[in-house]
């Protein structure tokens, strides 16, 4: 048996897991594990500019390929920077290693510098996190974290590593079995609760599908889409749900929640077969908890145990991989006659489609529908806030397109690094940023990364010059108390300005100099006429990213609205 | 609202208690006591968790527990023929000497044990169920408070060896 340090072998490993690519950052604590990753070929290392954007692009590239996404960072800072990211993959449930450095065995609890304890701080945000505190463990922590990340509902691990245990010298094998008693994740489907399910959803006058982000982490959009065809019953999603099946399919009807449409909600009001697919009944899908799908009967499937019958009661709970019991059902399922059921939904769709004709010239939904246009298969990323919604309203998703979005944690700053990760991941489609010009700011610095890793990401700005969705709530909310969310403010301006929009002080930073100055190509859009030429310009780059920046209505507002607290029955139609 | 048990067998790792009591003050679940020790197995520790809550949390405490990684088994003790004690330590001081009888007769009647004695303090030590040290604590308020001094060491659970095999 050879003897290799602990680097070495974390190298191996790797290997032998199949990933080609991570995202690292050094440091004191993780230049050995740099050093061995130096010098070889199979491991691409790709360096953004700040370890949030870091987990945040492994975060992008795993969604966007299935395959776990690494990273490798030094500790204390290093370590800390990762949290944000973390918690955003462990709320949408995205398969991640996050390797750390750490101080050596001998100096931890000393408050040696840069030590953290990263294994406390992000055990509730993780799925699992551990210290590897002998070497001759540190083949099998290695092999249960992919499997334990891969698996089950899948997330986040961290691996913390002493620097006395990456020198260390040891076995050079790497196991090929994983064996965790205290983790088992399912894998069939109980097939009892299935055809109890089954015969509910026949026996009903008014179903709907209900699908969550669970369906396409599972890879079940065609067995689903099928499953749809074949009983023709109406499919809503949530936000992580949106693309399940194409949302140009007929019995798609839209997304659910407190910025669903108007349509969705209704049916989900009215139904008497709820049959909801991984998802796990946030609050911001449901509304008012007490009138949420009142008169139905809910049958739910969904991998992990612990998100049935937290949120909402259950009258047929299934603990199931999606793609498993959807694969199964097509085997009992028969068409339901739904003529007149989907006949109502379409005249709630046809009443009050989602639109933004109030906002002529440029607006969100104008910019949304050209990339629906120009770009059918691309990998769209979002920000969070007005962007996402709008995004996530407007957005056509089918065949290769893809959605990501921090649907959980809602993190801003997400959207420029994902699409750096989506682009390193699939190079040959098309990856879209779209942002807010707040959360733009919060990760800007990588568009140093995309310009060194020549990627030609396109990443849209939504200037409205504010922070958009939480002015929304204070304009309906708070009587336009515009408290900290107008991105012109100055010292100089008074402090209860209702934006008069008058003379407000110029805007910071000019974008368009900004991308100029990293080598990325700036483009101002302003009216909607110029739209197709700017992504027409940035669908010709190849080797560099495009900033466009939309001036966009700074009071466009995302409509329709749940308000807090009321049923999803009562929407507010024109916010 | 009642009162619940769980018995757990986890992980005899370091981090694993952490995690456990991370959950359940994180996810506001009120946590009433939890014991911990090594099993026969030195790789296994069990722990006996009491809390109050409904069904609705109770169920999703357990599930939050049983999708942890590290912990092995989580067995429901609620309902279930069980022996349970725990062991209580209760100092009683600046005691007269007719104080110091009457202390005696009550550790006789609950059969608690005196380890202890001094000029004027006295040392029980009693392993009985929860609630009768409960019993025990309440009665000895009512003639020494604020001369009392307690340590309670949560209770241990074992499940009944079932009918069958007696």
């Amino acid at each position: 048996m050879n003897q290799i340090k602990g680097t070495d072998l974390l190298v191996k490993a790797l290997k032998e897991e199949g990933v080609d690519l991570l995202f690292g950052y050094p440091g004191g604590q993780a230049i050995d594990l740099f050093n061995s990753l130096y010098g070889q070929n199979d491991i691409e290392v790709v360096l953004p500019r700040h370890e949030q954007a870091l987990v945040h692009a492994a975060d992008g590239y795993a969604r966007s390929t299935g395959k776990v996404g690494v990273c490798m960072v030094t500790s204390g800072p290093g370590a800390t920077n990762l949290v944000t990211g973390i918690a955003t993959a462990n709320y949408d449930s995205v398969p991640l290693v996050c390797i750390t450095g750490q101080v050596p065995t001998n100096l931890i609890g000393n408050d040696a510098f840069q030590e953290v304890d990263i294994v406390g701080i992000t055990r509730s945000i993780c799925k699992h996190s551990v210290t590897v505190r002998d070497r001759e463990d540190l083949g099998r922590i290695i092999k249960e974290a992919f499997y334990i990340a891969r698996t089950g509902k899948p997330g986040p691990v961290v691996i913390d590593i002493p620097k006395d245990i990456q020198q260390a010298y040891g076995s050079d094998e790497y196991p090929s079995q994983v064996n965790i008693r205290s983790y088992k994740p399912s894998t069939g489907v109980h097939e009892g609760q299935l055809k109890k399910a089954v015969k509910i959803l026949n026996a009903s006058k008014r179903p709907v599908f209900l699908l969550g982000g669970g369906v396409k982490i599972a890879h079940a959009q065609e067995a689903m889409t099928k499953l749809a065809q074949q009983t023709q019953v109406p499919v809503i999603t949530t936000i992580m749900g949106k693309g399940a099946i194409p949302t140009d399919h007929p019995l798609y009807v839209g997304n659910i929640g407190i910025h669903g449409n108007y349509a969705s909600n209704t049916a989900i009001s009215q139904c008497d077969v709820l049959f909801s697919i991984g998802t796990r009944f946030n609050d911001r899908i449901t509304g008012k908890i007490s009138e949420f799908a009142k008169n139905a009967s809910i049958i739910h499937i969904d991998i992990d145990t612990a998100s049935i019958s937290r949120n909402i009661v259950v009258d047929i709970p299934i603990v199931a991989d999606a793609n498993v019991a959807i694969t199964k059902m097509l085997e009992y399922t028969k068409p339901l006659d739904t003529k007149d059921w989907l006949a109502s939904i379409q005249t709630w769709k046809d009443s009050y489609p989602i639109q933004m004709n109030r906002y002529p010239g440029l607006n969100p939904e104008k910019i949304i529908c050209q990339i629906n246009d120009m770009f059918p298969d691309a990998i769209v990323s979002t920000d969070v806030g007005q962007n996402q919604l709008w995004a996530t309203q407007f957005l056509s998703l089918s065949g290769k397109k893809q959605l990501l979005t921090s649907g959980g944690l809602g993190t801003m700053g997400y959207g420029l690094p994902a699409a750096i990760g989506a682009k390193l991941g699939n190079p040959s489609q098309p990856v879209i940023a779209i942002s807010g010009d707040g959360g733009f700011q919060m990760n800007l610095q990588e568009l140093a990364t995309a310009i060194c890793m020549e990627l030609p990401v396109i990443i849209c700005i939504l200037n409205n010059s504010w922070l958009g969705n939480v002015r929304q709530w204070q304009e309906m909310f708070f009587d336009k108390r515009y408290s900290a969310t107008c991105l012109r403010y100055r010292r100089g301006c008074i402090h209860d300005c209702k934006n008069p929009d008058k003379c407000c002080p110029p805007y910071t930073p000019d974008f368009v100099k900004l991308a100029e100055s990293y080598g990325a190509l700036g483009i101002r859009v302003e009216r909607e006429e110029d739209l197709k030429a700017a992504f027409a310009a940035a669908g010709k780059e190849t080797k560099r990213p495009t900033v466009i920046e939309f001036l966009i209505e700074p009071e466009a507002n995302v409509s329709p609205m749940v308000p807090t607290g009321k049923p999803l029955s009562e929407m507010v139609m024109d916010c | 609202m009642k009162k619940r048990w769980i018995s757990l067998f986890v992980e005899n790792e370091v981090g694993v208690l952490a995690k456990i009591a991370g959950l359940f003050s994180g996810k506001s679940y009120n946590l009433q006591s939890l014991t911990v020790g090594e099993t026969e197995d030195p790789t296994v520790s069990r722990m006996t968790i009491s809390l109050i809550g409904d069904d609705v949390t109770f169920e999703q405490i357990k599930k939050q527990l049983n999708r942890s990684v590290g912990i092995i088994k989580v067995i429901d003790f609620t309902d279930t023929p069980i022996h349970m004690k725990e062991i209580l330590f209760i100092k009683v001081k600046g005691c007269s000497h007719v104080e110091k009888e009457e202390v005696f007769r009550i550790a006789q009647v609950f059969g608690i044990q005196v380890t202890d004695y001094g000029k004027n303090s006295i040392l029980l030590e009693s392993t009985q169920t929860e609630n009768r040290n409960n019993d025990v604590i309440h009665l000895l308020n009512q003639s020494f408070s604020g001369r009392l001094e307690v340590v309670r060491g949560g209770s241990v659970a074992v499940e009944a060896i079932s009918i069958q095999e007696r």
